[in-house]
């Protein structure tokens, strides 16, 4: 865009400063390939990789770390992330986890699914990955919608959320209750760790890095499964604008999958208790 | 150089991608000090972008929750003041 349509009072952003500045944050992060991706405006799930990717570097894991892609939006970022990567089928990426894991002790192994892989295709296999123990941690971006097949209802779905075939909202009677997958994952005794963030404001993308780090370095430690479920922005989904996304996010999807640690050092939470701590701080 | 006392100052600044900008508008609202704005022209895809005013404190809030990588932050050695220098024309 040339620097002629800069409206007057606007500073120019085209060019770096060229002294007495120093860089604090950069474009993308050092481990994805390039900047440019196919997914929609407003999407969530590019500022779930970028801290990931970020942990997983301040870590000094790059050249350690194995990432094990489950089937969705995200799974575009196979192409740019610059980590080993397996591509497993639906579901199944916590149980391929299993077995690289197992083989390459040695590396750290995390998986990224959505709600749509994880919770409804693959329940079973992250459920039983997480009893055993395995020294995995697997990655979940939750926005409530199967995002890349249509934005069709999933198990995270909550009730009132309207999607490509629950079009008034979901509805207990006829579609079930959400399945909060961190309450199945946290009491399990093989589970090390267990949170759920958010990146619907700055705050919450700086929360779930830190969560993701205390997964990773838990399975460092060799301490046993970790588990980060991720709150991420679908407005093509939800039926609103770009910029009403967060807005939805916490408005719709917060009060049910409150954020928060679930586990940690042995001490459980469930969502019920995050919500209700959620309250008493509220003014 | 003499300088106005209430000349507005910035503390960081940053590049913007303008033409990987899908318009999503996140940046907008996570401006702690609001010197964020769409703008009314359009880039390359047709789509509006983020205009930086001054007061940027280079917290990176909006490199935060960008989708699309578009921002790089900076902080200035010691404030920029707009009346001294860089001032928009």
């Amino acid at each position: 865009m040339s620097e002629r349509s800069r409206p007057s009072d606007a500073l120019p952003t085209d060019v770096r400063p060229v002294e007495g500045a120093r860089r604090v944050g950069r474009m993308r992060p050092a481990l994805l390939l390039h900047e440019d991706h196919d997914l929609c405006p407003g999407c969530g799930e590019p500022v779930a990789i970028r801290v990931l990717l970020e942990a997983i570097e301040e870590l000094g894991a790059a050249q350690r770390a194995i990432g094990v892609i489950g089937i969705g939006c995200y799974t575009a970022f196979t192409s740019t992330m610059d980590i080993d990567l397996v591509q497993a089928l639906h579901g199944r990426a916590p149980s391929v986890a299993t077995g690289v894991k197992r083989m390459q002790p040695e590396n750290l192994v995390v998986t990224l699914q959505g709600d749509g892989d994880m919770v409804n295709e693959g329940l079973q296999e992250v459920i039983h990955t997480a009893a055993r123990g395995e020294n995995v941690t697997c990655v979940l971006l939750n926005n409530g919608v199967f995002g890349e097949t249509g934005g069709h209802m999933t198990s995270t779905t909550v009730i009132g959320q309207r999607t490509k075939n629950t079009l008034e909202g979901r509805e207990a009677a006829t579609h079930g209750h959400p399945i909060l997958i961190g309450d199945l994952l946290a009491p399990l005794g093989g589970t090390a760790y267990a949170a759920r963030g958010t990146v619907h404001d700055a705050h919450g993308v700086v929360q779930t890095k830190a969560m993701i780090k205390r997964a990773l370095t838990a399975q460092q430690q060799g301490l046993g499964f970790s588990f980060v479920e991720i709150l991420t922005m679908c407005p093509t989904g939800w039926f609103v604008p770009t910029a009403d996304g967060p807005g939805y996010l916490d408005d719709v999807l917060r009060p049910v999958h409150a954020t928060g640690e679930l586990k940690r050092d042995g001490r459980i939470l469930t969502t019920r208790e995050l919500l209700d701590a959620a309250r008493k701080q509220q003014p | 150089m003499t300088t106005e006392p209430n000349a507005p100052t910035s503390r960081g600044t940053v590049t913007i991608e303008i033409e990987r900008c899908k318009g999503c508008a996140l940046c907008i609202p996570a401006c702690p000090p609001a010197v964020l704005r769409m703008s009314e022209a359009h880039n390359g895809i047709g789509m509006p972008y983020p205009e930086l005013l001054p007061g940027c404190t280079g917290c990176g809030a909006c490199l935060l929750v960008c989708p699309d990588f578009c921002f790089e932050v900076w902080q200035y050695d010691a404030p920029l003041r707009h009346a001294e220098a860089g001032a928009p024309s």
